[in-house]
């Protein structure tokens, strides 16, 4: 034991061993390719010639002539504003109500939580059945009711809120977060609250959300890079409502209808595995990446938890 | 995971209570009464709307073929042969067997790669240990399409793998951050005097993790398997990037798609299919329902 303890060398060399899957797989399947990425940014390369250094070019066609650019970009930040807002309202409302409930509380939670696990591409299908314009049952459920549906996800002004219905469905994995940290807080400061003659609104703004701020701040930054990198429910969504018979693999109408569910993570799919314009393809990941990096310090900075226990 | 004492809030004062009992408690259990009620028939109502899209697809894939098409919402009659049609289906058994081998061989190397790397992080002391924690978190937050290409490039050109489920299987084996990240984070919870004695008693820090640790931390260690299996069963991306080209390698969550494609006018068999891809994620979560809410909750809350 003394042997191990005391000879430094001998210790970084362990700390090395346990550390060295993740050595090796940060090297090769993260920082390679995002030096790589870079790389190939600068040049022109359909993935047959060899790369030819093109300089700034393909930087100037993705933000001055690339056609679908704008929208794409357009409606990934529309997502992220809209989806992690409702996503963190809706979730912590949720969390609110189960801590509230006395009776069942088991059934509730399996219930409120179950839709999370269903796979994307699964859920996805089944939604835009659901929300089929002319025979799927929500719209059928709605006209018993004298109301007519919306097109939903053949309509470009309701394709996005669709996905957004969709993603409230899965919100299960914030539900438990908040519902954590709600039972979390200590009864005490609701007593004396409550001594002080705090109503509920009182109560909820000065004693449960000071306590569960940062919870909430992990779950805009994380609520931010995961709707950075949507991809499979738009895609699946444009897909399926299109209607045309088409194999994976092959795209026909990008982000179906009118473009309202391109995202820039398939644009970066369609640009480098379907265009082969791979300097095109890996200026639009930088621009992704350039984003989520900046969210991800942001959460650094504001210490909300991911670091803490540090010690 | 945190037993549930519901209401943290008690509804009335009991100082309250005490000083007027006649109408004072009649008023503070009425409004009890009334409280119970509000809740729970708004939890009720948000219930029903989580379950109906599983029950409306549920009945869809029982229906005629013709049914299906009709906006009906209850079947006329059972077509149970809807799921045995979806399992002759050209090419489903093979997107299953794809499916479990990427989930079951990436869970376990996942699992086997994670667990040495967060024990170092959460018990090590070494320089470098922040950045390197910094380094972990950066890569969970990366989107995958940042690196895809350039990756892709690799295992096509260099390796001649695309086409295979291997280029998403392989990197497993060279730890995942996000299960590095969550098993980090429970570990932190042992204390380290159990650490500590096993070094007393002579054992090597190899054998202190196999001997003490990962039995101590078969909770963290469950629900890291766990979100890395429903990770790579859910996984549409990866699959597209590297088995599109090879309907053979296809996964269950690639291959729905392209059925709901073939099957054009089918609605009733491809909700079937649909619930034969949730199916066994609902199953595993039926019998670890624990590991999950504390795998989940660990993501959110400081360790």
């Amino acid at each position: 034991m003394a042997l191990t303890l005391s000879n430094p060398a001998r210790r970084r060399l362990r700390t090395l061993g346990f550390l060295s899957p993740w050595l090796i797989g940060f090297s090769a399947f993260f920082a390679y390719p995002l030096i790589a990425t870079v790389y190939f940014s600068f040049m022109h390369y359909n993935q047959i010639q060899k790369p030819d250094f093109v300089g700034l070019r393909n930087w100037k066609y993705v933000f001055e002539q690339m056609p679908l650019f704008g929208p794409a970009l357009w409606n990934t930040l529309w997502l992220v504003v809209v989806m992690v807002a409702l996503r963190v309202v809706f979730g912590l409302s949720l969390g609110l109500l189960i801590t509230k409930i006395k009776t069942g509380a088991g059934f509730f939670r399996t219930a409120f939580y179950l839709p999370y696990l269903a796979p994307p591409v699964a859920a996805t299908v089944a939604f835009v059945f659901l929300l089929n314009p002319s025979t799927g049952p929500v719209n059928e459920v709605l006209a018993h009711v004298g109301i007519t549906g919306p097109n939903w996800f053949n309509d470009a002004n309701w394709a996005k809120p669709s996905l957004v219905m969709l993603s409230l469905w899965g919100i299960g994995d914030l539900m438990v977060i908040f519902m954590a940290a709600l039972l979390d807080v200590p009864k005490e400061q609701y007593e004396a609250a409550e001594l002080d003659g705090a109503g509920a609104w009182s109560k909820f703004r000065y004693v449960t959300w000071p306590s569960i701020t940062p919870i909430v701040m992990f779950a805009v930054v994380t609520g931010v890079v995961q709707t950075m990198q949507y991809y499979t429910q738009a895609l699946v969504a444009g897909k399926i409502a299109s209607g045309v018979s088409i194999g994976p693999g092959s795209v026909i109408q990008p982000g179906y209808p009118d473009h309202s569910t391109l995202t820039v993570p398939q644009l970066v799919y369609s640009m480098g595995f379907q265009n082969f314009n791979t300097g095109a393809a890996c200026v639009l990941s930088l621009v992704l990446f350039a984003i989520a990096m900046a969210v991800t310090m942001l959460l650094m900075r504001k210490r909300s938890g991911l670091l803490a226990a540090e010690d | 995971m945190t037993s549930t004492t519901l209401s943290p809030v008690p509804t009335a004062a009991p100082a309250d209570a005490s000083r007027e009992p006649g109408p004072a408690a009649a008023r503070a259990r009425r409004k009890r009464v009334l409280h119970w009620i509000a809740v729970h028939s708004v939890a009720i109502a948000v219930a029903l709307l989580f379950i109906l899209p599983f029950v409306f697809v549920f009945l869809t894939s029982v229906m005629s073929d013709s049914q299906a098409m009709s906006g009906d919402l209850w079947p006329d009659s059972w077509h149970w042969e809807n799921y045995k049609a979806v399992f002759e289906t050209d090419g489903f058994l093979d997107w299953w067997k794809n499916s479990l081998l990427y989930a079951g061989l990436g869970t376990l190397l996942t699992v086997c790669s994670a667990i040495p790397v967060a024990y170092a992080l959460a018990k090590f002391r070494f320089r470098g240990r922040r950045t390197a924690m910094i380094l972990v978190i950066s890569t969970m937050m990366l989107p995958p399409q940042v690196i895809v290409i350039p990756m892709y490039l690799v295992w096509a050109q260099q390796f001649h793998l695309s086409g295979t489920l291997w280029p998403l299987i392989i990197p497993m084996a060279f730890g995942d951050a996000y299960s590095i990240f969550l098993l980090r984070q429970f570990l932190l919870t042992i204390p380290k005097e159990y650490i500590e004695s096993a070094k007393v008693d002579g054992c090597g820090e190899l054998r202190t993790l196999l001997k003490i640790i990962v039995p101590m931390a078969k909770p963290g260690i469950a629900a890291i398997a766990l979100f890395q299996f429903f990770y790579c069963w859910n996984d549409y991306f990866g699959p597209q990037i590297y088995a599109a080209q090879n309907p053979a390698s296809w996964t269950l969550s690639y291959g729905l798609e392209s059925f709901k494609s073939a099957h054009s006018v089918n609605w009733n068999l491809t909700m079937a299919a649909t619930l034969l891809v949730m199916a066994p994620v609902c199953i595993v979560f039926f019998f670890a329902q624990k590991a999950f809410v504390e795998g989940v909750t660990l993501t959110g809350v400081k360790g």
